[in-house]
């Protein structure tokens, strides 16, 4: 199965990027190579095989190391409560273009 | 003092601690190398931050405080967030950032007293094993070279972390490890490197890559330094990194010194193949007499889907990196498009504006292999074959106590030599997937030399939380060898 570049015009859409002809064209290419390696992949028997989603749920006694796992998930939930202190004027510091504490963007609404 | 520079992170510590030094004199001296920026391993210095921070440890030094690492330098891989620097990730479009906060990491090292030179250059967030993608600064963006021939890579992703360590700018360095972005960058420099177990370094404050994947850990000149950095980097963060495990943080130094007698090394087949280059095998295969000859015994071991990992890994990390990375939107920070009709095009112009090809690159597999249809036969399927992946390591490590092979199936390449091919940088990254896609720590340590005089490192992975046996064997080895001690022309 290979790509096309209507396929590369979807998948860039959906990314938020844009490719000139040239570079959609390389990007097809690299992409169609890429995927013949992936082929030997859908030859495996994975047939009751949980899907792994990250390292933790692997670990033997996973669970000594991790308090409060949710059941099934294998990961830790904190108590949803607000627990940074406000840092507002710093964390806008870098930010292409604030007004009165707000993040300004081009206009959504008509 | 001619050779302060060459000294490692435990013999700096003692001389500071014995007030023969001060961690101000030191600084000073480590600045004074970094003039011209050798191999472009630097993005970021700042002399008066610096000096600042060494002036502070010397406060401490005075008051009598014996923190083990208080006063010697270190620099960050600027994947790491941190206040008194710039922090680019290696991409245009976190050119400029300052972060508000400091990577947990950053901090527990700044709180143990270490001395920050400044950000290493790495590849763009992460994603390259040669570090020839990097894109900043945008006017001039260089390449980092290998101080053992400067017409080859360091590797990567991790390459600045590297490169000064081995041309002795740095004592020490932080880097982190997607799929092998310490311990290769780390074997094609001459330097020992160590990823700790996935959660044992909050990831907090690490631009993320992959989140499932990435881990944090030091680089240095021994497995010694390393334990000694790794020690104070490690432990609990459970407010800021869901991943983060509860363990305690460790000694890591504490079993060091422990001989090697009856020591099972496992031996997998599969990392011993023809594409194994003679010269990489060469002096692997003396390493691996030399720990004999120390006691332990060689074990077969099986790691069947060793090859699998190839398309796993590229399928799941660039799967996640497509999500984290949809935070660059030039909204909130980096990089924004001068001209754009409306939000969307905001967005797609500062992205495509802001993002390397490589970048794109995996963001496009990411979008395809999540995407409605192909989501069950690639990305689901990965998760499979990853646990399976996970669960051949527990088997062999039934037979073994360490699992031993080469970092990389060559020694470092020519500048130039696959960065029109990236399949080809894909695959030269087999040795060092399977552990990163289970979890397992993992270590490079240099074993001797291979063509054209480039370093050759050997890879130890470990069981889920062993890193101190990894470090106990690098460092019996290190006893028994001199591999470690040697440094590029211009280094000393």
């Amino acid at each position: 199965m290979s790509l096309t570049n209507t396929d590369i015009q979807r998948l860039a859409q959906l990314s938020r990027l844009s490719f000139d002809p040239p570079t959609s064209q390389r990007l097809l290419e690299g992409l169609n190579d890429f995927f013949v390696i992936v082929e030997q992949m859908r030859e495996v028997d994975t047939s009751g095989v949980v899907p792994m989603a990250h390292p933790i749920d692997a670990m033997p006694n996973f669970a000594a190391y991790v308090p409060n796992a949710s059941e099934g998930m294998a990961l830790r939930l904190r108590e949803d409560v607000a627990s940074e202190p406000n840092q507002r004027e710093a964390n806008q510091r870098s930010a292409p273009a604030v007004e009165r504490g707000l993040f300004l963007v081009p206009k959504v609404i008509e | 003092m001619s050779e302060l520079h060459t000294l490692g992170v435990a013999a700096l510590a003692a001389l500071l601690q014995k007030k023969e030094l001060s961690a101000v004199e030191l600084a000073t001296r480590m600045l004074a190398r970094l003039g011209g920026n050798p191999h472009n391993a630097f993005l970021s210095v700042d002399s008066e931050v610096t000096l600042a921070q060494a002036k502070d440890a010397d406060n401490r030094l005075a008051a009598g405080d014996t923190s083990p690492l208080l006063g010697v330098p270190i620099a960050h891989k600027d994947i790491f967030v941190t206040t008194d620097f710039p922090t680019t990730a290696g991409s245009r479009i976190l050119e400029g950032y300052r972060s508000p906060f400091n990577a947990t990491v950053v901090q527990r090292l700044g709180e143990a007293g270490m001395v920050n030179l400044g950000k290493l250059s790495c590849d763009e967030f992460a994603m390259g094993s040669a570090n020839e993608n990097v894109a900043v600064p945008s006017a001039h963006p260089q390449a980092v070279t290998n101080p053992w021939d400067i017409s080859r890579i360091p590797g990567g992703s991790s390459g600045g972390s590297a490169a000064a360590v081995a041309a002795c700018l740095t004592p020490a360095a932080t880097g982190t490890d997607t799929g092998g972005s310490i311990r290769q960058p780390a074997a094609f420099c001459g330097i020992t490197g160590i990823k700790p177990t996935y959660g044992r370094a909050s990831r907090y404050g690490m631009v993320a890559f992959a989140s499932s994947l990435d881990q944090a850990g030091p680089m240095a000149r021994s497995a010694e330094d390393c334990a000694l950095l790794l020690s104070a980097m490690c432990g609990p963060d459970l407010d800021r990194d869901s991943t983060s495990l509860d363990v305690k943080a460790e000694d890591f130094s504490r079993n060091l010194n422990q001989p090697l007698k009856g020591l099972r090394v496992g031996i997998p087949h599969e990392f011993f193949t023809d594409g194994l280059a003679s010269d990489v095998r060469a002096p692997i295969d003396a390493a691996l007499q030399a720990l004999q000859a120390q006691g332990a015994t060689l074990v077969p071991v099986a790691l069947p889907r060793t090859s699998l990992s190839i398309p796993v890994y590229y399928i799941i990390a660039p799967a996640e990196a497509s999500s984290n990375l949809s935070r660059f939107d030039g909204v909130k920070f980096g990089h924004r498009a001068k001209d754009f009709t409306d939000l969307a095009d905001m967005y797609e112009k500062s992205r495509t504006e802001g993002f390397g090809e490589e970048v794109k690159r995996r963001i496009m597999i990411g979008s395809y292999v999540l995407s409605h249809g192909y989501y069950d036969a690639y990305y689901l399927q990965a998760q499979k074959i990853r646990r399976m992946i996970a669960n051949d390591f527990q088997e062999a490590f039934q037979l073994c106590d360490v699992i031993a092979g080469p970092v990389a199936p060559t020694v470092a390449w020519k500048l130039g030599d696959k960065s029109a091919d990236p399949l080809a940088n894909y695959l030269a990254d087999i040795f060092t997937l399977p552990a990163s896609l289970a979890g397992l720590p993992g270590m490079s340590m240099p074993v001797g030399f291979g063509e054209g005089g480039m370093p050759v490192g050997m890879q130890l992975i470990g069981n889920y939380l062993q890193e101190a046996k990894l470090l106990n064997v690098a460092h019996q080895f290190q006893l028994a060898t001199d591999h470690h001690l040697k440094t590029p022309g211009g280094a000393s």
